[in-house]
C-alpha cells in the first residue's frame, strides 16, 4: 500500500513540479531569472559601407574573369571535364546495351526454372488468371508488404515535413483558395458525372486485379485521382465529411495489419507444409484465388488513402 | 517494331529533351506529363496493361498534379515569361 500524502507535502514534491511544467501552469524561470529588455536595432551605416567595400573587392579579385587567369582556366577545364563526362557515360551505357541478349531469344537468363514455374504452375498453385497478380501478391507478396509500408513511411514523413499549427493551419485555409473560384460551376457539374465514375472505374480494377489487367495499386491511385478531382471541385469541407485524418489514419492500420496477418499465415501454412483453409476457389470467378482479393483490397485502400493524404497535404498542410 | 512504337520512341526522346531545356517550370510539368502518357501507350504495346493503367494514373495523373500544387505554393505559375522578367531586370 502506497502512502498517502497532504496536499501540501505533495506540493514539494518533484513530480508535482514537474507535473505543473509539463501542463505549462507555471513557468519555473519566470520571476526567478532577469531578462533584459531586447536593444533596438539601429544599423550603422560606418560598418555596412565598411563590408560593401570589402565584398565589392573580393568580387573584384575572384570573379574578374578576364584578368583572372585561374580562374579562366578552371572554367575551361570545367567544361571540358563535363562534356567528357556525359560523352564517357554516353558511351559506356550504349557498350553496355549492346552486350544485353535480345529480346525473345531462348537462350536470356531471365528464361530459367522460377519464370517457367510461374508460367506453368501458377494458375494451379494461385488461383488468379492474371499471372502477373498471382506473382506480386502470392509467390512475392512479402515485396508488396513493403512497397506498402514504403508509401506509409512516405506519407508519415511529408507530414512530419508540411505539417502546420493551428494558427498556421487557419491561416493556409484562408491563403489556399485566395485567387480561385471558389464554387466553379463547369467544374463541379464536370465533377458530380465524373468522380463516380473514376471510383468505380478503380473499384473495378482493384477486384478484377486477379483476373485481368490492374490491382491494386493501379486501382488506388485510379480512386486517388478520383477523390483529388472531388475535392477540388468542392473544397476541404465536403470531403471532411468523410475523410479526415482519423480515417486514413485508421483505414491505414487496419489494412496493413490485415495484410501482414493474412501473409504471415500463408507463409506460415506455406512453410510447414500445413493445408491452409482459405480456399482457392473456380478459377475465373471473381470468388476466387484464396488471399489475392483480400490482399488487392487493402493494398487499394492504402493507395487511395495515400494519394489523397498526399494532396491534401502539399494543398494545406493537413486534413 | 511496328512503325507507331518508333514514332512513340521518338517521341519520347524529344519529351525528356524538351523538359531539360524548357525555362518554364509550367510547360515542362507538362510535357513530363506527356511524357508519362506516351510511356503509357508504349507499356500497352510492350502487352504488360498492368504497367500501362499504373503509369496513366500515378505518372501523368498524380504526380503532375502535386507539382502544379507545389509550383502555385511556390509562386510560379503566375511567372509566365521568365525571360522578359530577366530583360527588364537587366535594364
Amino acid at each position: 500500500m502506497s502512502k498517502k500524502k497532504t496536499a501540501e507535502e505533495y506540493q514539494k514534491t518533484f513530480a508535482f513540479r514537474f507535473f505543473r511544467w509539463l501542463s505549462g501552469e507555471k513557468d519555473p524561470y519566470s520571476g526567478e531569472v532577469e531578462m533584459q529588455p531586447q536593444k533596438e536595432y539601429r544599423p550603422d551605416p560606418e560598418a555596412a559601407l565598411r563590408r560593401e567595400k570589402e565584398h565589392d573587392a573580393i568580387m573584384d579579385k575572384v570573379y574578374d574573369t578576364e584578368h583572372n587567369k585561374w580562374m579562366h582556366l578552371f572554367h575551361r577545364l570545367y567544361q571540358t571535364t563535363s562534356i567528357l563526362f556525359c560523352l564517357f557515360l554516353i558511351a559506356l551505357l550504349l557498350v553496355t546495351v549492346s552486350y544485353l541478349p535480345a529480346i525473345g531469344t531462348v537462350t536470356r537468363p531471365v528464361n530459367n526454372e522460377v519464370s517457367e514455374r510461374y508460367i506453368e504452375k501458377g494458375l494451379e498453385e494461385t488461383g488468379a488468371i492474371n499471372i502477373v497478380a498471382g506473382m506480386i501478391l502470392d509467390y512475392r507478396a512479402f515485396d508488396t508488404l513493403g512497397e506498402s509500408h514504403v508509401l506509409f513511411v512516405a506519407t508519415i514523413t511529408v507530414l512530419i515535413l508540411l505539417r502546420l499549427n493551428k494558427t498556421e493551419k487557419d491561416e493556409a485555409e484562408v491563403n489556399d483558395r485566395r485567387f480561385e473560384p471558389k464554387n466553379d460551376a463547369i467544374l463541379q457539374l464536370v465533377a458530380t458525372f465524373l468522380v463516380p465514375v473514376i471510383i468505380i472505374f478503380g473499384i473495378y480494377i482493384i477486384l478484377n486485379g486477379h483476373l485481368g489487367p490492374g490491382g491494386g495499386f493501379s486501382g488506388g491511385a485510379v480512386i486517388g485521382a478520383g477523390l483529388v478531382l472531388y475535392l477540388n471541385a468542392f473544397g476541404f469541407k465536403k470531403t471532411e465529411r468523410f475523410f479526415t485524418e482519423k480515417t486514413y489514419k485508421w483505414v491505414c492500420f487496419f489494412s496493413l495489419s490485415f495484410y501482414c496477418l493474412a501473409k504471415s499465415y500463408s507463409f506460415y501454412t506455406g512453410a510447414n507444409q500445413l493445408h491452409s483453409v482459405i480456399p482457392k476457389g473456380t478459377p475465373g470467378t471473381i470468388l476466387s484465388s484464396g488471399l489475392i482479393l483480400p490482399l488487392n483490397i487493402a493494398v487499394g485502400l492504402v493507395v487511395a488513402c495515400t494519394i489523397y493524404a498526399f494532396y491534401a497535404m502539399f494543398r494545406k498542410g493537413g486534413f | 517494331m511496328t512503325a507507331f512504337q518508333i514514332i512513340l520512341m521518338g517521341l519520347l526522346i524529344v519529351c525528356a529533351v524538351s523538359v531539360s531545356f524548357s525555362k518554364n517550370l509550367l510547360n515542362a510539368i507538362l510535357i513530363y506529363m506527356s511524357f508519362s502518357l506516351v510511356m503509357s501507350m508504349l507499356w500497352i504495346c510492350l502487352e504488360s496493361p498492368d504497367l500501362a493503367i499504373t503509369e496513366a494514373a500515378v505518372g501523368a495523373g498524380i504526380t503532375s498534379v502535386l507539382f502544379f500544387v507545389t509550383l502555385k505554393k511556390i509562386h510560379a505559375i503566375d511567372a509566365s515569361e521568365p525571360d522578359t522578367k530577366e530583360e527588364k531586370e537587366n535594364e
